[in-house]
């Protein structure tokens, strides 16, 4: 039993001038067998783990990652959290992730850093009027908080955006979900990691997986860099790279990865106390607790896995950020970076099953995963202890793209991928 | 950000080009004949390959032409360029 984090032992520790912190998670070696193995040590890999272990009383859990925990796209994306998409399939899906977040912090006793600061996503348009007016009715009708601003509520919640009339494309109107926002994107990983670790997870860092043995129709085991694992339950959740896992079982998946960009600031005072995403005039930003303005915008629009991305990209997105707030036009960027999604056809994820008995994809968030890191790894782990999805998942199968029955979210989701 | 080697124009900033995805995928024959999952193959499910990949991309802010291009997807490095309807390099 770990020792629980709080004020107390928070004082304890500052007389050893925080030397002395018990470790948050062991750095085994891999056994020769487990019940089941997780292939990702991201935040919904390691979700994932922590669930199966808690809910489903899975004994015998390993968490394989090639580089370090939280390394990947869990520690790139620029943390913004809500629920407000269109469709009733993912409105299920991110509202039960929400959910899951409003509890978080005390649930792993491990504060994530979660902050209901609000979403606001900005109508340039009579069309994005209508749009964004029809998803806050869908979104009320699943239960999800909305509400549609008009330009002058949009200006007082938050005043700094330039709603001039005169401008390119101006401000006609928003909506706002106020349980949405942001959490400490680290934070999760971690927590997830050490709560995992705690009911007997092993989390087995620069471990890559360089083959998947199979027997007919079902999974014996992966190959790694540390030697062959013999397990019969395989769940993959490689974000990017889920294309090349996929390739070593012989599957093809329908992704393509692209790099995505984010970048920040150099760390200012209190200006932005809520998250604002415009669609038309393509960009997004918050501020971090740091005070560093986190922006973000649209990915490449070719094949790479280089995590870098091209500068026009960069500079598409400063142009928008500065038609939308001309107050950061003298301010720096100290920091740029790409992470690489896998996107789908219809950009909605895959948490399915397989052709393969034993082997089982989470793949497919592509630009917007990480609000979903928790609900996402509980019902991953659904899937993967039950070999049968769970209702909130069922419409997210990778059987979807044979039946045509596709969560077409794109440019319904209240952002452009 | 790559220079890309128009066949036509010759080589220019990437940006100047649209990606068009994986090359050489061919349009059915009979699509009438298909079964669901042969649907499902040609249009959704994509190689996504990690190193060389074969791929489309049209100079749109150029010639407006498609060609193919041999491009390592792990460094963004461009080993060959040629033009529609030739098949790819073997080395």
């Amino acid at each position: 039993m770990k020792k629980k984090y709080s004020i107390f032992s928070l004082i304890k520790n500052a007389f050893s001038y925080h030397e002395n912190w018990e470790k948050a998670w062991k750095d085994p070696e891999p056994k020769k067998e487990y019940d089941a193995v997780i292939v990702g040590g991201g935040g919904h890999g390691l979700a994932t783990a922590y669930y199966l272990a808690k809910k489903h009383n899975v004994k015998n859990i390993a968490v394989v990652e090639k580089g370090w925990i939280g390394g990947g796209n869990t520690g790139r994306n620029t943390t913004i959290i809500r629920s407000n998409y269109l469709w009733d399939a993912s409105a299920g899906l991110y509202d039960h992730a929400l959910k899951i977040w409003e509890g978080l912090s005390q649930e792993l006793n491990y504060n994530v850093m979660f902050s209901q600061r609000g979403v606001m996503n900005l109508a340039h348009n009579l069309q994005d009027v209508r749009d964004l007016k029809r998803r806050t009715h869908a979104n009320r009708l699943n239960g999800i908080d909305a509400v549609y601003l008009n330009t002058e509520e949009v200006k007082k919640f938050c005043p700094i955006i330039n709603t001039s009339p005169n401008i390119r494309y101006p401000v006609l109107g928003g909506t706002l979900q106020k349980r949405a926002g942001t959490a400490r994107h680290d934070a999760v990983a971690w927590g997830y990691a050490r709560g995992a670790d705690e009911m007997g997870v092993d989390i087995i860092q620069n471990c890559e997986v360089r083959g998947i043995k199979r027997n007919g129709d079902s999974v014996e085991g992966i190959e790694t860099t540390k030697g062959f694992i013999k397990t019969k339950k395989i769940g993959v959740v490689a974000a990017g790279h889920s294309s090349v896992i996929a390739n070593m079982a012989g599957l093809k998946l329908p992704l393509e990865s692209k790099p995505l960009q984010a970048l920040v600031s150099e760390p200012v005072k209190p200006v932005i106390d809520t998250v604002v995403m415009s669609n038309a005039v393509h960009a997004y930003i918050s501020q971090s607790d740091k005070g560093e303005l986190v922006i973000g915008a649209g990915t490449d629009d070719y094949i790479s896995y280089s995590q870098k991305g091209s500068h026009d990209i960069v500079e598409g997105t400063l142009n928008a950020i500065l038609e939308l707030y001309p107050i950061f036009s003298r301010m720096r960027m100290l920091r740029q970076w790409g992470g690489i999604v896998d996107i789908c056809p219809d950009a909605s994820p895959i948490i399915s099953k397989t052709t393969i008995k034993g082997l089982y994809f989470n793949c497919g968030w592509g630009t917007g995963g990480f609000k979903a890191t928790p609900g996402s790894g509980d019902l991953f782990a659904h899937t993967i202890a039950n070999d049968e999805p769970h209702k909130l998942n069922a419409a997210f199968s990778l059987n979807r793209f044979v039946s045509g029955d596709l969560v077409d979210e794109h440019g319904a989701a209240a952002v452009a991928h | 950000m790559f220079l890309i080697n128009c066949p036509y124009c010759g080589e220019r900033e990437q940006s100047e080009f649209k990606a068009g995805g994986e090359a050489h995928i061919v349009r059915p024959k009979q699509p009438t004949e298909l079964s669901d999952d042969q649907w499902a193959e040609y249009l959704f499910m994509r190689k996504n390959i990690k190193g060389i990949q074969f791929e489309r991309w049209i100079h749109i802010h150029g010639c407006r032409k498609w060609f193919n291009v041999a491009r390592d997807t792990s460094n963004d490095v461009i080993k060959a360029v040629y033009k529609m309807g030739e098949k790819p390099p073997t080395n």
